[in-house]
């Protein structure tokens, strides 16, 4: 596993182009610079943690990792292929914040994650390998006895589990995942961390937005701390054991002179 | 009853009434499902300019109207995309735009008046000419088509747009794809049950179903059954009852939403206490749909608007 040997501040180790690669990234959200010049790369294998207040620019982040925020400077590259011209998009599985999933229909489990088999399949239908691909899917975050329930009637931990699975469906190589743990109760969090788990032992790379690495803690090879739309901190997995115990979350996001988390503990 | 079978505007009327049932709830079920209920009541204003040219022209008004209705769907995805404050406004100034405009123009035309109006208002089942037969089978099947076809990219595109877009499906186009059957929809649908009423039968039979079924597919499948048995009833009823046809099919709609409703509740109330979520009655996101709700609230004219649910 290259996220055993990989160098701390970057992938040196890894084969292949990097999974991400974005570089002086800069964009706005309605006039206002919410990015300033982020640099972010996810080697093949690697699980990256975007940490940071709210409002410092994770979920920008991803979502111009994604695509869906324009960028109004520097480069993004995924798997080494420019964003203009990247087309393989099943290599990426995307789980939203649990919110963004919420339709004016009822539609099962099952209907949820072969969605996200459309990645591979597109306009064609659907076969016997993209059905057994979606039960796979569902087995590997435990939902599999529930997908013909209707995702109304789901906790806030067993949604999350359907829209990981989602990504799942289309075996992507990157996980992008945003705040997957909020609003997941301890259980939920287990069944996660163990669902990711075994992603991350098959060598798909993740990059996630966390607020507190919790459970999810020994996964992560690398946690960059974002502030004001600006690269931090890269921390290095030995110091990983600190932050988890002083997650960012409780941070006070407006303490003007707000204290480095840690400085003192790094160098 | 048999006799009724012996006049060839009835077996028009009727295999219209088959098509409309079918086609409107298999389109409506995805309005629906992005909170745009409400989408198929603009569309059906706007169509109505669409006819009204056709008269001016001397033209076929369904195809004017499917032209017409077809710019003004696409002109409301674009505000969609667009617009972000003044949304509603806009599509409030396309609905009074659509109905102003048809209503002008039809008194403009040589051989026009209101009363042509009153028949695409409401649906007639005496009015279906051969000639719109052709037109009604052929739209039919492109809108089945659609949105049969394609229905798990459109499910897709409807439950999570963003998500779609990341899975590299062509989104805009799906979305305009989506608008334009809507329009199509409408038109087909206005010679039975008429275009200020053809966005119920869009919606309530999405709606009845949806309180019986725990699935997408099986709420597409119960609201298709649904829509059929409501606009043959209602088409039966208007040759009795020389009613409009397009009055007998809502309010047969509307019943039997109450009586499903009646039937589901006990199920639905066990169905919610075993999910802790509930997240349907608060209707989280639907600040797109609520836009579109302002601008039909505003220009749905008439008692029957009070009918129409404009939120499922």
């Amino acid at each position: 596993m290259t996220r055993k040997t990989a160098a701390p501040g970057g992938p040196a180790t890894a084969e292949g182009p990097p999974a991400v690669a974005l570089r002086g990234a800069t964009a706005s959200l309605g006039g206002r610079p919410v990015l300033r010049g982020v640099d972010l790369t996810v080697a093949p294998g690697e699980t990256v943690a975007l940490l940071g207040a709210n409002g410092s620019g994770k979920s920008t982040t991803i979502r111009a990792v994604l695509g869906q925020v324009p960028l109004t400077g520097g480069e993004l590259e995924l798997f080494g292929t420019p964003l203009a011209r990247f087309r393989d998009w099943q290599r990426l599985g995307y789980v939203p914040q649990r919110s963004t999933a919420a339709a004016g229909v009822p539609a099962t489990v099952r209907e949820v994650v072969a969605a996200g088999r459309l990645a591979r399949r597109k306009f064609r239908p659907l076969g016997r390998a993209d059905k057994a691909a979606v039960r796979h899917a569902l087995e590997q975050v435990g939902m599999d006895d529930r997908a013909k329930d209707p995702v109304d009637a789901l906790s806030g931990g067993q949604h999350q589990r359907v829209l990981i699975a989602r990504a799942l469906a289309a075996e992507p190589e990157l996980l992008i995942m945003d705040e997957p743990l909020a609003g997941v109760d301890v259980g939920n969090q287990e069944a996660l961390a163990a669902t990711l788990r075994e992603q991350v032992d098959q060598g798909t790379s993740v990059l996630l937005v966390l607020h507190e690495l919790g459970p999810l803690a020994p996964l992560i090879d690398r946690a960059v701390v974002l502030r004001d739309g600006q690269v931090e901190r890269v921390d290095n997995p030995d110091r990983l054991h600190d932050l988890a115990c002083h997650p960012h979350g409780s941070e006070p996001a407006e303490a003007a002179p707000a204290p480095k988390i840690e400085t003192g503990s790094l160098t | 009853m048999i006799e009724m079978l012996d006049f060839p505007f009835m077996q028009r009327a009727l295999l219209a009434a088959l098509l409309v049932g079918i086609a409107a709830p298999a389109v409506g079920i995805y309005l629906v499902q992005r909170r745009q209920a409400i989408m198929g009541d603009g569309i059906g204003h706007v169509a109505l300019t669409g006819v009204a040219l056709g008269f001016l022209l001397s033209t076929n008004p369904v195809w004017m109207a499917v032209l017409v209705s077809s710019l003004g769907a696409i002109g409301m995805e674009l505000i969609r995309w667009y617009g972000k404050a003044r949304g509603d406004i806009a599509l409030a100034m396309l609905f009074y735009g659509g109905m102003a405009g048809g209503v002008m123009i039809i008194n403009l035309s040589p051989n026009g008046s209101n009363a042509n109006l009153t028949t695409y208002l409401f649906g007639s089942i005496t009015t279906v000419s051969a000639e719109d037969i052709v037109a009604i089978v052929g739209l039919s099947v492109f809108v089945l088509l659609v949105s049969l076809g394609l229905r798990r990219q459109l499910f897709a595109v409807c439950q999570d747009e963003e998500f779609a877009r990341v899975t590299g499906l062509p989104v805009r186009l799906l979305n305009l794809l989506l608008a334009v059957t809507a329009a199509v929809t409408v038109t087909v649908a206005m010679r039975v049950v008429g275009l200020l009423l053809v966005s119920a039968l869009m919606v309530i039979p999405v709606a009845a179903a949806q309180q019986a079924t725990r699935g997408f597919a099986a709420t597409l499948g119960l609201s298709v059954g649904f829509g059929v048995v409501v606009t043959l009833s209602g088409t039966v009823t208007s040759y009795y009852a020389d009613v409009p046809p397009g009055a007998s099919i809502v309010v047969l709609a509307i019943v039997l939403f109450g009586i499903i409703t009646a039937l589901a509740a006990p199920l639905a109330r066990r169905r919610y206490r075993n999910g802790s979520d509930g997240r349907d009655g608060a209707v989280p996101g639907g600040g797109r749909g609520g836009t579109l709700v302002a601008g039909g609230g505003t220009a749905a004219d008439g008692p029957e608007a009070s009918h129409r649910p404009t939120r499922v």
